[in-house]
């Protein structure tokens, strides 16, 4: 009877992976909240309210915060605790351990969070963290390095499945990264203010290696991890190719970090930089396509799923953003093009096509599968999966169209000449001709949160009904002992 | 048989590690370490000083209101960037920038050399309502930055932190004279640290730049540090062949 009613929890640690998925939900109707919230200060400034705590230079680093690490990073302790837990046929190793990368990882976010609408930022995107919460970040990484190697160690598989290399490679780089970028003097011990150790193109250089790898490994490696585990097991197919996978990881893994100084192009940073940077760009189309066909074709043969499955839908549409978003950053990569495209929206609906539409449509996917296994449970509704699939789907689509059209706009007029060789238009004429694209983004991000709330309502009914069948089943054994 | 060898990572949590390891560590060295060694990495060029007590602080403003999330302080060398905005910006110009603002999107227009370009009413009417000098902006209102006074309690430490950087900020006899030897008696004496909250004092009233010498408010040191922005190279001295080699 024992055995019956739920192995899985003995032989696998499912509780901390139920808490990370929790919070993932948590963090991602917040953040996404906040990022609509921010998205409509542009188009309808009076939002700012003229509060120091909400004005958009404070509350932007609030939802990148929430939406990156805070949504994306527990939604990858989560799949990863579960994944290396599965595919290893192990217990996770350090049980203490790994509560405590709970807990401090979700005090990392509420810290940041609070601090940044209180003035305190270090003025580096997405590492706009003060130094206190910077070393808790990098205690508690270090701690899910342990655990996660640990796990490896007393693995029952001789081989590490592939899932595992991408998530253990977006551990390390993302410790190697956090800990360099944020190397910087406190005015005090009991200051929060610090300063950055570098300064000029040397900070500028570190910061974005760190900023485009925070893209590369903790956006993309890592949800890579997710894909290879979640997208052959749900489609219940093995993975297209083992080969691709091995040329995908090792490709990825030593270009990706090469890639960051495309963010520099025509500054006063060395030309021989930025250009080594868009070189390995380039480059990097090949794996990333590489792992997109790989995952794309592992649907080879069940096809039909798409039709009656929205949980597949949303990988393998999530793949195709990927496969779409990987192209389209090479391309902004070269300087011709970068010289339109850098410092206007066009970068942010870049960015949102790879964190909308990939990044976190292959974390619903993946949510939708596991967690109904985590709490032994069919999800609550799959016409509300539905309904999530198609407004995050329309949303995606509303924000990244508004931001190619407003992003070129503001390209070519900044550089529009009339015919006497003076500039066409002012800056604020730009300004001015952004506001409908400014509305539409703000309307798909509206479209898109929607859909988030749903899922995280769906999700609450399905642990709810876990929990109630669970304790159903637990009484009638009790009364039979 | 390269599966063969593959075999051998693949089954071996400790070799997984270390070939990771290799493979993430190269780009940065390659990229990052030259930057340090280069010689023509910055440009030597004349004018170039670390912020004065005050303009500091208002570069501390900037930071914490995150005026970087709208606003880059990085001009390209093209032509209309060069009509909108002044010479291209050269590294020796964020020499003493910590962190550097660079800055990677522009929802307002770039700030590298806003210094001078409008006067310090205007600046200050701008920051407390944009709209009432620009009415299709789109920047909040900052109201609060004339109300509240300016902290000058730490900027010893600060500026004590900068110099652990290696900012150039004098703690001592020895320091101050090489400095004025570097920068000039009168340069010197801002950076000199036991002299910081004095000297910002002086520079907020002489520079009366929120329009109110009775109190040194935020709006002071803001203004202060928005009005040196980009005006410390003097371009004239330069031919383009003498700048264009580092690019």
């Amino acid at each position: 009877m024992a055995a019956t009613s739920s192995p899985a929890t003995e032989q696998y640690n499912y509780d901390i992976v139920k808490k990370f998925s929790v919070m993932a939900l948590v963090w991602g109707v917040v953040g996404m909240l906040v990022g609509v919230w921010i998205a409509s200060e542009l188009a309808w400034p009076f939002l700012n309210f003229d509060s120091p705590y909400i004005s958009f230079g404070r509350f932007r680093p609030v939802h990148t915060s929430a939406v990156i690490f805070g949504f994306g990073g527990s939604a990858l302790f989560a799949t990863s605790y579960y994944v290396v837990q599965r595919t290893c046929q192990t217990r996770l190793w350090g049980e203490g351990l790994a509560n405590f990368t709970f807990w401090g990882w979700q005090a990392v976010i509420v810290l940041a969070a609070v601090s940044y609408v209180m003035g305190y930022s270090q003025g580096r995107e997405y590492a706009e963290m003060e130094w206190p919460i910077d070393i808790l970040i990098e205690i508690v990484w270090v701690s899910y390095l342990a655990v996660f190697i640990g796990t490896l160690m007393q693995r029952k598989q001789p081989h590490i499945y592939v899932a595992n290399w991408f998530y253990l490679a977006f551990i390390l780089a993302t410790a190697l990264l956090h800990t360099f970028n944020n190397l910087a003097v406190p005015v005090g011990l009991f200051s929060l203010k610090s300063y950055s150790l570098f300064s000029g193109p040397m900070d500028a250089m570190t910061q974005w290696w760190y900023g485009h790898n925070a893209v590369g490994f903790f956006l993309t490696a890592a949800f890579l991890g997710m894909m290879y585990y979640f997208v052959p097991k749900h489609a219940g197919r093995p993975i297209y190719s083992y080969r691709l996978s091995i040329v995908h990881f090792w490709a990825l893994s030593f270009m990706y970090m090469w890639v960051g100084t495309h963010h520099l192009h025509w500054t006063a940073l060395p030309d021989w930089a930025s250009t080594l940077g868009a070189t390995f760009s380039i480059m990097l189309l090949l794996p990333s396509w590489g792992g997109m066909i790989n995952g794309i074709m592992t649907l080879s043969g069940a096809w039909d799923k798409l039709r009656t499955d929205p949980v597949m839908r949303f990988m393998i549409v999530a793949l195709s953003f990927y496969g779409m978003s990987t192209f389209e950053g090479p391309l902004m990569s070269l300087k011709d093009v970068n010289a339109l495209s850098h410092y206007t929206d066009w970068t942010v609906g870049h960015v949102h096509s790879g964190a909308l539409g990939w990044v976190a449509m292959i974390s619903f996917g993946s949510l939708y599968h596991m967690i109904p296994k985590l709490w032994n449970t069919p999800m609550y509704s799959q016409r509300l999966i539905n309904v999530h699939f198609w407004l995050a789907t329309i949303g995606v689509l509303l924000y990244i169209t508004a931001m190619w059209i407003s992003g070129i706009m503001q390209g070519l007029m900044w550089r529009a000449f009339d015919d006497f060789g003076n500039l066409q238009y002012s800056f604020v004429e730009s300004v001015a001709a952004m506001h409908p694209f400014y509305a539409m983004r703000a309307i798909g991000g509206m479209f898109f949160v929607t859909g988030m709330i749903l899922m995280a309502y769906n999700c609450a009914m399905t642990i709810r009904q876990g929990v109630r069948e669970a304790r159903g089943a637990a009484q009638p054994a009790v009364a039979a002992a | 048989m390269s599966k063969l060898k593959h075999e051998i990572i693949e089954t071996n949590a400790g070799w997984l590690l270390v070939a990771t390891m290799l493979a993430i560590s190269v780009g940065g060295l390659v990229e990052i370490t030259p930057l340090f060694m280069i010689d023509d990495t910055m440009e030597k060029v004349d004018g170039v000083r670390p912020y004065t007590p005050l303009e500091q602080r208002g570069r501390d403003i900037y930071i914490r209101e995150g005026c970087y999330t709208c606003h880059s302080q990085m001009v390209r060398p093209f032509r209309d960037e060069q009509l909108r905005y002044g010479h291209y910006s050269l590294a020796a110009e964020s020499k003493y920038d910590h962190p550097f603002q660079w800055g990677s999107k522009r929802t307002g227009p770039d700030l590298a050399r806003v210094g001078g370009k409008y006067s310090n009413e205007w600046h200050v009417q701008h920051l407390i309502k944009p709209k009432s000098v620009v009415p299709e902006s789109v920047m909040p209102n900052y109201p609060w930055l004339l109300t509240t006074p300016l902290d000058i309690s730490d900027v010893g430490d600060r500026l004590r932190a900068l110099r652990a950087t290696g900012v150039p900020y004098s703690a001592n006899a020895e320091e101050y004279r090489r400095n004025a030897e570097r920068f000039g008696e009168d340069v010197a004496r801002q950076l000199h640290i036991p002299d910081a909250q004095r000297n910002l004092v002086a520079q907020a009233q002489a520079g009366n730049f929120d329009g109110d010498r009775s109190s040194v408010t935020e709006m002071d040191a803001l203004v202060a540090y928005l009005q040196v922005l980009g005006t410390m190279v003097d371009f004239r001295q330069y031919k383009p062949e003498d700048l264009v080699k580092y690019r």
